[in-house]
């Protein structure tokens, strides 16, 4: 095994496994924090690469640039969901079924429609960056690989801040412990946890431009990427971020040896069976997280 | 003394870096009264849920009947003999209340008689059952159409529909009137003279008194105090911790 | 004597429709039916775990596919008896091979039922949740390892010759669709007697309250893995004649994700608490995908099946059955005299008032 094929391997992993942190930083709080099961995350993750990609081919702009200027929007749409979600289900008391299955028509819904409106061909966009690659000896790192996981790793940094030392950080990573105690300091749990929930969808605007620049996007993408997060989430310790940003290294890592010595067709099973691995032997009883 | 019926030694259950309960020691004799008190947060549910076997305890032992039962699912402990009611009711929303009876019926009665019930006794129990709580006219109701305190009521029935030997019962009667609270006692005493042991968890000590024959007091996961109530309700750490006044 | 009617209706509706179809002449009518029948058990095999138990499997596609290739698989064993048993097994292999549909369905039935007992012991002491991401995560890896299979073809595909005539039937395709209507009818009749079942009241709990079926003695790991096995079982069943009749068989359509939607939107969308449920949303939902595939495209007929899938969920979470119970509730308790309408709810188990 020639090393300089381990190394690159091993770069190319952590640099997927940086902007896998971006996608997967989301469920940690929908999931991890609010455990809303939201398995619609890649569908808006995706819609986020098809707005990067609209605006790419039309006004020429940088797909990051984009995905930070309708973070507002993502933002309004995510408060929106939960909303709808917490109208229907949670107020009611409703069995986790429905939730579910609501989440999964929404992942449904969104990439039926981008299929009749985009087709199945595959989309990426241009920026100056993607073309090129920077060589160091025998190590490749090629930029449009290397600026989604600085990017990613920013703006998991830029969360942890956030929900380590802002009041209503705070409130939200308390909100999953004690909705009482939160209740008794005057923040409204609902509000807290829309917030929250927004802030998860904000963060699939910037992955979903993330994505589009490191990889040509059509509308099932989504789906391969739901086994990943979850995988991640989990492994990660499902509410901590930097645990995140660790299993989604090891992740990208893994992924990248298999793809490199086995080939590609193999890649998706290894972040679904790394869940399965992960559900099986994870130590949890009914009571347990 | 005879063998005890129930017998926790040295049980120890932590939750990460909090210990929620630290070396506890506790015995029952078959036919008491036992009550259990303590201020929120001593450990009392946790210890329910470690006796159960909804929690599995990290060190000590749990002996039920001659035999250990660490390691044992809650429904393996259920057939044995030991039954809890929650402190929150949890009743099978979708089902009926003759239904809800119904369930350990079919599930665990059996394990005591070696058979399983002929539907008509099972139906004649929870006829049987039904009564004895006074819900025989609401049968056919479905729990979210009872008040308060019939919901409780089909909360220990239903407990008791698995024939138990051991009825934990989880502050059955919280947030209910005066007389709710003495209707209540009464059924549990009622069912104690049927010969089901009972420990009851309660914060309401009109009731713990008149109702136990000895008193347990939980206090930040330790045992502090467990004897006649009289003489543990006088004992100066009890009225410090927990009683105030 | 309730079980009476129902074998009896069941046998007589699809003697009728078979018999109409066969009078029109021509073999859409059987193709079409056959799709819906195969929903009507993908549905109620769902509804099993999904609607009784209360836990979500996405993963449909999987077992689906697992009863189709298992068939692929011993299509192509019987194609080369030669190549691949050893010589003292030929004899034997040329007598059992190829087998036939009945006994492939059985086969599958076995495989999928060994992969959702499998599954179940996996990731059932978990949360509801955890279970269904891992059966997401199962559709996956499963097309994953069968793309990678050379054997049944991988990524290419399979070709499965099948014959053109049946005796006594005719067409091929008319014996199809008796196969997969009788399956349909083991499938409701299964559902039916579980719910009528001590099973199925420990289900219910499941469903209801974990913790607290616990309490009361119900074994729920060993009830939830019964569930898993049956409702696999069920799926495989419905997935191993599939090759033979689509003649060509790739993994993304053995996994295609309207499996994954539909075996969900149906009993949601017909309701979750009865076997009529699964039925009534397999009918509806099956029909006006045939219609909408024909006349529009086979996209927005997926679009169709999620938009009512979410609408539903939010709007009328009990399902169509769900909004009849409420329509049937007022007009039952008339003096307590059995209506005709109180004699249909009791058929179909769905005691007003109580469930």
């Amino acid at each position: 095994m020639p090393v300089e094929l381990l190394i690159n391997a091993i770069i190319a992993g952590l640099l997927l496994g940086g902007f896998y942190a971006a996608v997967t930083v989301g469920i940690s709080i929908s999931f991890g924090i609010l455990d809303i099961v939201n398995i619609a995350h890649p569908a808006f993750i995706i819609l986020g690469s098809y707005i990067a990609y609209i605006v790419n081919q039309t006004l020429g702009i940088d797909p990051i640039l984009t995905a930070i200027i309708v973070l507002p929007g993502f933002y309004a749409l995510g408060a929106a969901v939960y909303q709808v979600y917490y109208q229907s289900f949670e107020k009611r008391g409703q069995d986790a079924l429905r939730g579910l299955a609501f989440f999964f028509g929404l992942l449904f819904v969104t990439e039926v429609m981008l299929i009749l409106v985009f087709g199945v061909d595959y989309r990426y966009v241009q920026a100056a960056y993607i073309e090129y690659t920077w060589h160091y000896s025998f190590m490749d790192l090629p930029f449009r690989m290397v600026i989604p996981c600085v990017v990613s790793l920013l703006m998991v940094g830029l969360l942890q801040f956030y929900l380590s030392r802002t009041f209503t950080g705070r409130a939200i990573m308390a909100v999953s412990q004690d909705q009482l105690a939160l209740q008794l300091m005057a923040a409204d749990p609902v509000k807290i946890k829309r917030t929250a929930f927004a802030i998860s969808i904000a963060t699939a605007s910037i992955a979903g431009a993330l994505l589009i620049v490191i990889q040509p996007v059509e509308p099932s993408v989504g789906r391969e990427y739901i086994g990943r997060v979850f995988a991640i989430c989990v492994l990660g310790g499902l509410q901590s971020l930097p645990g995140t940003v660790i299993a989604a290294m090891l992740l990208g890592v893994v992924e990248s040896f298999t793809a490199t010595f086995y080939g590609p067709s193999w890649a998706p099973a290894v972040s679904f069976g790394f869940l399965l691995l992960t559900l099986a032997f994870r130590p949890a009883g009914l009571l347990g997280r | 003394m005879a063998e005890p019926l129930l017998q926790v030694e040295d049980l120890g259950k932590r939750f990460g870096g909090f210990v929620a309960l630290d070396g506890i020691n506790l015995s029952v004799q078959p036919g008491e009264r036992v009550g259990l008190i303590g201020p929120n947060g001593s450990g009392k549910s946790t210890l329910v849920n470690c006796m159960c076997g909804t929690l599995q305890n990290e060190s000590g032992t749990v002996r039920f009947d001659g035999h250990i039962v660490d390691g044992l699912a809650a429904n393996k402990r259920t057939h044995r003999g030991m039954a809890r009611s929650f402190q929150l009711p949890r009743p099978f929303v979708t089902l009926s209340v003759a239904e809800n009876l119904r369930i350990p019926l079919l599930y665990t009665a059996h394990s005591r008689s070696g058979r399983h019930l002929t539907h008509d006794e099972i139906e004649s129990r929870c006829h049987e059952l039904a009564g004895l709580v006074g819900l025989a006219a609401k049968a056919n109701k479905l729990p979210r159409d009872l008040t308060q305190v019939e919901m409780r009521k089909l909360e220990l029935a239903r407990a008791m529909a698995a024939d138990p030997k051991l009825l934990i019962a989880d502050e059955a009667m919280a947030g209910l009137s005066q007389s709710e609270v003495t209707e209540i006692v009464d059924l549990l005493i009622k069912m104690n003279e049927r010969g089901v042991t009972i420990i009851l968890i309660e914060h309401i000590m009109r009731a713990v008194m008149s109702f136990s024959q000895r008193l347990v007091v939980l206090v930040s996961g330790k045992k502090i105090a467990d004897g006649p109530p009289q003489e543990v309700v006088s004992h100066p750490e009890v009225i410090g911790a927990y009683l105030g006044q | 004597m309730r079980s009476l009617y129902f074998y009896i209706s069941s046998i007589l509706v699809g003697a009728l429709f078979f018999a109409f179809a066969r009078w029109l002449g021509n073999d859409y009518l059987f193709f079409a039916g056959y799709t819906v029948l195969q929903f009507i058990v993908l549905a109620t095999a769902w509804n099993i775990l999904g609607g009784y138990c209360g836990y979500v499997n996405f993963g449909s596609a999987a077992f689906f596919a697992v009863g189709a290739y298992s068939s692929v698989a011993m299509h192509k064993l019987a194609a080369g008896i030669d190549r691949y048993f050893p010589e003292s097994l030929v004899g034997l292999a040329k007598m059992i091979l190829p087998l036939n549909v009945p006994t492939l369905i059985i086969l599958g039935g076995i495989m999928s039922g060994l992969i959702g007992l499998g599954t179940g012991y996996l990731t059932l002491r978990l949360r509801g949740a955890f279970f269904a991401i891992a059966t997401l995560a199962l559709a996956v890896v499963l097309q994953t390892l069968i793309v990678n299979w050379d054997f049944v073809g991988g990524s290419r595909g399979a070709y499965i010759i099948r014959p053109n005539e049946v005796p006594i039937l005719g067409s091929y395709i008319q014996y199809l669709f008796l196969v997969m209507l009788v399956l349909s009818v083991v499938a409701l009749a299964t559902a039916r007697i579980i719910e009528q079942s001590r099973l199925g009241y420990g289900f219910a709990t499941i469903r209801d309250d974990e913790l607290a079926a616990e309490a009361c003695g119900v074994p729920t790991l060993r009830l939830k893995l019964i569930a898993t096995t049956i409702s696999g079982a069920l799926m495989g069943m419905a997935g191993a004649p599939f090759p033979y009749y689509i003649g060509y068989l790739e993994p993304s359509s053995a996994f295609g994700l309207a499996y994954a939607v539909n075996s969900i939107a149906m009993p949601m969308i017909g309701g979750t608490t009865s076997w009529v449920g699964p039925l009534v949303g397999a009918l509806l939902l099956g029909i006006i995908q045939q219609v909408a595939t024909v006349t529009i495209s086979s996209a927005v007929n997926l679009l169709i099946v999620g938009l009512l899938l979410v609408g539903f969920v939010i709007v009328a979470p009990k399902g169509i059955i769900g909004l009849v119970q409420d329509f049937m509730r007022e007009r039952v308790s008339d003096g307590g005299r059995p209506t005709w309408r109180s004699r249909l709810a009791i058929f179909a188990n769905m005691r007003p008032g109580a469930r």
